[in-house]
């Protein structure tokens, strides 16, 4: 396998492609749920992002910020999950199409 | 002794102080009494350092106070001289007169404190008006006399026409005021001071004759307010709604005067502006003629006093107006007493009527009220100018003076001639049918001749009307030469041969003997004349000019102020409130987007990260 | 001792001790207040007596820098212009309190709202850092804009927030201007920016900069003064607030906005103050004019005075952009002296309104029989209002009239016609209200005065009197500051002031102390 090397480009096009799919997640689905994870998708996508061109650039910053972007998002996580809870209690469903209380 | 010349203004201001603090407490005589002795000690005050003029041998000065305006170098000075002491004099000494016949007056009157408070007011300010060393001082006294008579005129407010005289009284003032402030710009601007000192002795080199035109002009123009001239003549009439000893002090015998007075002060700046002079006289003599001849149809007995003091100040207007300003104040203090005195007894008539003013419901009253008659007729034939009272003097030599200016002066000289026959047939008729004839009372109005304190400031202003014109004879012209020093080297007018001024002097005086025949003639019969014509009662009516001045000033003004109105609730308004509602319908356009629909907001937020990296691809030639 | 620093947090202070008063006594709030509010009196009373009368420059200067990298620091400093707008202040505020008797609603905030705004707008007068300026500027509204609200009469909801709106609108642009001019400064100064005065009088600005920015600072000052045409707020706000609220606002909060143009238009645009300003004198003299019509024909007698409030207004706009030393010295007289008369006329209307509700002109007639001591006295406020001499009102409008005519000679005499117009809206109100016979039987029962309100107006009415019969200590303390702005203005333009009745002692030239010197605290600070 010689003349294919791994290297920070492939990283970085597969994070572009895990992102893409996330927003398209987002964009698309209905359930809150869903995008939820499209969401978490598109955070770990930077994650990978952020890994490959510290690695690459051999700086420690890049896997530092990484760590922060996982602490926020298990803190999200936690919150997000509550309230999609909350919701799905109060109304027996989770599309994101019937919770436009707040429209202008 | 002019050290202590503060105080004879001072004086009257702190009794009037006092007497608005605790008149009250002082109660009806006493507070009236302390106001009258104040006025009487800054007489003696005054006249003590007078003596010095009289005796020839005074010097004029200046007495500095404090500095007032700093940035303006304005000083609160005094200037003591000729002109000054006269005036101070004549203020003090009739102001006291005045103020002892209003105790009698005012005599139960609710607010009779406040009555000499601001009486003594007044004194102060008209004090402040004639000693002033400077214009701007000059303009403290101008508009405080104002105030005085605005608030001695409405002095009765719960009566509307009072309370509406004395409002009109200040602003026809202010009108004229407006062309002091602008005298004031003028004169600054071209001095740098407001000092009478300075200006005057500086003037001829500084001022070019538009400028000094200009400026005399405008002092002009405030004259014709305080010294109720055409066109803002129309206030005095109205004024006489205030308390008959108001009409003697303010109206007749002092504040009016100011105007002439303040012209006289700026004689330096008068001559140096001819074409001033001409329009003065003009305007001088006008008054004269139409205020006489509206004062011949008045029923009124103040009003007809009102009016002839309106053609009185024009014949002072008229001498200013020819150069001849030591005439004029000679008139002026003529004026002052036998004014004065017809004004007090026209009072002491009203008072005895039990407050009728209509002369058509008095008459003979001459042998119920002997002493005011008797004093009263002297008046009459002063103001008449019969020889030897005190009117026939200054009024003869006004006349003589305009005379003597040749050319379009004799018009005015001859018109001047008509006014002094309209003046004899107007007081011959106010004393015809106020004491001769037969008495046209109400019923239950009891004639009686008022109480001392009234009757002996009469005495006392009677036997000034008949004696004062000896100060200023053709053979003795002591007067005039008494005031040079005020006037600063301006030079008299030229001599006129006795044989002229005899001449004419005669003349008047037949003209004049002519009009009280003729008001004799059609007045003193059992009953009287009708009065109907169309020209009757146009000139009682003072030939409506009051209305068209609501026509034409009033009411387009009350339009411009709807209009002020208007603009701001509309124009100004709707631009503010157009710009709120312009920027919520931009609101309720750009509602919808805000859908609440989570998944479009993603979409946008991802379409234009889109659009934005391509951007920036594009632009910036990537990253 | 930081004194200026103390004036701010004096009524600060006192506001916190009022609103920990226990609400179960409420009759303690009134006399509390009161009292909390006469420490900062005598505070400035104390600045005046020491206040260097010669000097041109800022004295009791304090300094702390609060950011080096964004020039922003704790400036404070008083010079002869503000220390007279402080007193103006700390006075009208006293007896503003003392007037607010009545107040039983929420009695605590009301007094404490009062005394924040006193802090506020002595802040104003004495920041001479431009973002501390503009934080005190706009903190005014707060406290005004729930007085109008909470104690207002009528349709009080807009007329607070149209108050609101107005000067927000104008705030805009005065804070885009501050941002620019910080960054011109800064470049002066070596930092990213700098909102010190004195950094900004160092900055030498090219005449397209100081025409914007003059521009932006006129139209925040211009609202609030209010010049015309952006006056329509005025007349609303008076109107509705309660008698404190209209008593501060033409009082002190009007000249704030004159206040800064002097502040900063004057003295840091000087190239712009020449080229704009005669139209700002222009939109003077129609204010002046406009507002006295406007004023005559109002049937509510607060906005009669909110109306002349314009038009006095206006003669301080014609005095500053007049560019005379009298006109100037003039127009901060007028400032002082319409904040009393205006701030009497305005108790005193609060006094009656307190006795009948109405302030309909027509439902009143004869009240100077029923209420003979307090017709004096609104008299005397109505002549001091309508210039007359030897009251205040009249120093600073003929300084104003006679200083400006030198330079704008057109517009000194039309400006002098509006001393005829207060005259007649101002008689023509007194005797629709307290002459002519008692018709309204409510106004017979109506007593006169008591104590309190009569001591409310005493100190006023001297005020009025001493000011107008001496006027010179105000005048000798507030003409070298005066003097040292136009210096400047011609020193920069060679915009020649004519030189009449100027006294030579008062010229100080700006010197390089008075830039600088300050800044590490001059004076006694």
């Amino acid at each position: 396998m010689d003349g294919l090397e791994v290297t920070a480009s492939w990283y970085l096009i597969l994070a572009a492609a895990l992102f893409a799919i996330g927003v398209a997640g987002v964009v698309v689905r209905r359930n809150a749920l869903v995008m939820f994870m499209s969401i978490e998708l598109m955070l770990n996508s930077v994650n990978l992002t952020f890994v490959a061109v510290s690695k690459d650039l051999g700086l420690i910053e890049g896997q530092v910020a990484s760590l922060f972007v996982m602490v926020v998002a298990a803190a999200e996580v936690t919150v997000g999950l509550a309230i999609i809870v909350a919701v799905f209690r109060k109304r027996s469903s989770a599309n994101v199409d019937e919770l436009a209380e707040l429209k202008g | 002794m002019t050290d202590l010349l503060w105080l004879v203004i001072a004086i009257p201001l702190a009794m009037a102080t006092i007497n608005i603090l605790i008149g009250r407490r002082l109660g009806e005589p006493l507070s009236g009494i302390l106001a009258t002795v104040a006025v009487g000690v800054s007489f003696v005050l005054a006249a003590i350092p007078a003596v010095d003029f009289i005796a020839g041998t005074g010097e004029p000065v200046t007495i500095r106070l404090f500095t007032w305006i700093p940035t303006m170098g304005v000083e609160a000075e005094l200037l003591w001289d000729p002109l000054s002491m006269l005036l101070t004099l004549i203020v003090t000494g009739v102001g006291a007169l005045i103020h002892l016949y209003s105790i009698g007056y005012m005599h139960g009157d609710e607010r009779f404190p406040r009555f000499f408070s601001f009486l003594n007011l007044f004194i102060g300010s008209m004090l402040i008006l004639v000693l002033a060393a400077n214009y701007a001082i000059m303009f403290i006294g101008w508009e405080l006399v104002g105030l005085c008579s605005y608030l001695l005129i409405s002095f009765w407010f719960t009566k509307p026409t009072a309370a509406a005289a004395g409002k009109k009284a200040f602003i026809v003032n202010r009108i004229g005021d407006w062309g002091f402030l602008i005298a004031l710009m003028l004169l600054f601007a071209s001095f740098g001071t407001f000092d009478f000192g300075v200006i005057f002795a500086t003037a001829p080199a500084v001022l070019s004759v538009g400028m000094a035109t200009a400026i005399t002009l405008m002092l002009f123009a405030a004259a014709t307010g305080k010294s109720a001239q055409i066109p803002l003549y129309v206030w005095l009439p109205d004024a006489m709604e205030g308390p008959t000893p108001v009409s003697a002090l303010i109206h007749a015998a002092t504040m009016v005067a100011a105007g002439v007075f303040m012209m006289a002060r700026s004689a330096v700046l008068f001559e140096l502006a001819p074409a001033t002079g001409v329009v003065v006289a003009i305007v001088g003599v006008a008054t004269a003629l139409l205020a006489a001849v509206i004062a011949m149809a008045q029923k009124d007995i103040k009003k007809v006093l009102a009016y002839s003091t309106i053609s009185q100040l024009g014949y002072m207007v008229l001498a200013i107006g020819v150069g001849a300003y030591s005439a004029g104040i000679f008139h002026m203090t003529t004026h002052a007493f036998f004014k004065a005195l017809l004004f007090l007894g026209a009072g002491s008539v009203i008072h005895a009527m039990a407050g009728e003013q209509d002369m058509p419901k008095m008459g003979g009253l001459r042998k119920l009220l002997p002493i005011t008659f008797l004093t009263m007729a002297a008046a009459w034939l002063a103001i008449s100018g019969i020889f030897p009272f005190s009117g026939f003097w200054s009024k003869d030599e006004i006349l003589a003076a305009t005379f003597n200016e040749g050319g379009v002066f004799y018009v005015l000289w001859l018109v001047g001639v008509v006014v002094a026959l309209l003046t004899a047939f107007y007081m011959t008729r106010l004393m015809v049918m106020t004491f001769f004839g037969s008495g046209r009372w109400d019923e239950g109005v009891e004639p009686h001749e008022s109480p001392a304190s009234m009757t002996i400031p009469l005495i006392v202003l009677g036997l000034f009307t008949v004696g004062i014109g000896f100060i200023n004879t053709p053979f003795r012209l002591g007067f005039e030469h008494f005031l040079d020093p005020a006037f600063q080297g301006v030079a008299h007018p030229e001599e006129m041969s006795a044989a002229l001024i005899w001449t004419l002097a005669a003349l008047t005086t037949v003209v004049t003997l002519g009009g009280i025949a003729w008001a004799w003639a059609r007045y003193r019969r059992s009953e009287l004349p009708a009065e109907s014509g169309v020209w009757w009662r146009r000139a009682l009516g003072g030939f409506f000019v009051d209305d068209f001045y609501g026509d034409v000033i009033v009411a387009p003004s009350r339009a411009a102020a709807d209009l002020a109105v208007t603009t701001d609730e509309k124009a100004l308004d709707g631009v503010a409130y157009g710009l709120g509602s312009g920027v919520k319908s931009l609101g309720t356009t750009l509602r919808p987007v805000q859908s609440g629909k989570v998944r479009s907001y993603a979409g946008v937020l991802a379409i234009a990260g889109i659009v934005l990296i391509v951007a920036m691809v594009i632009i910036g030639g990537g990253f | 001792m930081p004194l200026l620093s103390w004036l701010i947090v004096l009524p600060l202070l006192g506001a916190i001790v009022v609103a920990l008063l226990p609400a179960r006594r409420p009759e303690v709030v009134f006399p509390v207040a009161l009292g909390v509010s006469t420490a900062p009196l005598g505070l400035a009373c104390y600045i005046l007596w020491v206040f260097d009368a010669g000097s041109p420059g800022v004295q009791f200067g304090e300094f702390h820098s609060i950011s080096d990298t964004f020039g922003l620091s704790w400036t404070l400093g008083i010079d002869g212009i503000s220390l007279f707008m402080v007193l103006l202040t700390v006075i009208l505020f006293t007896l503003s309190i003392a007037a607010s008797r009545s107040i039983t609603h929420k009695t605590k905030t009301y007094m404490a709202l009062l005394l924040v705004l006193e802090a506020a707008c002595i802040g104003v007068f004495l920041a001479l850092d431009l973002l501390v300026f503009f934080a005190f500027f706009e903190f005014v509204l707060i406290p005004m804009y729930l007085l109008i609200l909470i104690w207002g009469s009528g349709d009080s909801s807009r007329a607070a927030l149209k108050f609101v709106l107005f000067t927000a609108f104008g705030s805009a642009f005065l804070l885009a201007g501050i941002i620019v001019l910080s960054i011109l400064a800064g470049d002066t100064v070596g930092t990213a920016s700098s909102f010190s005065f004195f950094a900004a009088l160092a900055t030498d600005l090219s005449d397209t900069a100081q025409f914007w920015l003059f521009l932006a600072f006129g139209i925040g000052f211009a609202i609030k003064v209010p010049m015309f045409p952006f006056h329509t707020w005025l007349p609303d706000a008076h109107t509705q607030a309660p008698t404190a609220g209209s008593v501060v606002l033409a009082g002190v909060l009007l000249k704030l906005g004159a206040y800064g143009f002097i502040r900063f238009n004057l003295t840091l645009f000087p190239d712009a103050t020449v080229q704009l300003g005669l139209i700002l004198a222009v939109l003077g003299v129609i204010g002046i004019i406009y507002g006295a019509a406007a004023a005559t024909v109002q049937p509510d007698f607060k906005r009669v005075i909110a109306y002349s409030s314009v038009s006095h207004m206006g003669f301080i706009l014609l005095g500053t952009f007049a560019l005379t030393s009298q006109a100037l010295g003039g127009s901060i007289f007028v400032m002082i002296s319409h904040g009393l008369t205006t701030g009497a006329l305005f108790l005193l209307i609060g006094m009656i309104y307190d006795r009948t509700h109405t302030r309909v002109i027509a439902d009143y007639g004869g009240l100077a029989k029923t209420m003979p001591i307090y017709g004096g006295i609104f008299l005397f406020a109505v002549f001091a209002s309508a210039g007359l001499p030897s009251l205040s009102g009249f120093i600073g409008e003929f300084l104003v009239l006679i200083g400006s005519y030198l330079t704008l000679p057109v517009l000194a005499i039309s400006a002098g016609f509006g001393v005829i117009l207060a005259a007649v809206y101002l008689l023509w109100m007194y005797e629709r209200i307290f002459h002519g016979p008692v018709v309204n039987p409510k106004i017979e029962a109506l007593k006169d005065l008591n104590f309190r309100e009569i001591a409310i107006m005493v100190p006023l009415v001297v005020l009025i009197i001493g000011l107008g019969v001496y006027p010179k200590p105000v005048l000798d303390r507030v003409q070298p500051s005066v003097e040292i702005i136009l210096d400047r203005i011609e020193g920069i333009t060679g915009h020649e002031a004519p030189e009449f009745g100027r006294d030579g002692d008062l010229s100080v030239q700006v010197s390089a102390d008075s830039v600088n010197g300050t800044n590490h605290g001059d004076g006694d600070g």
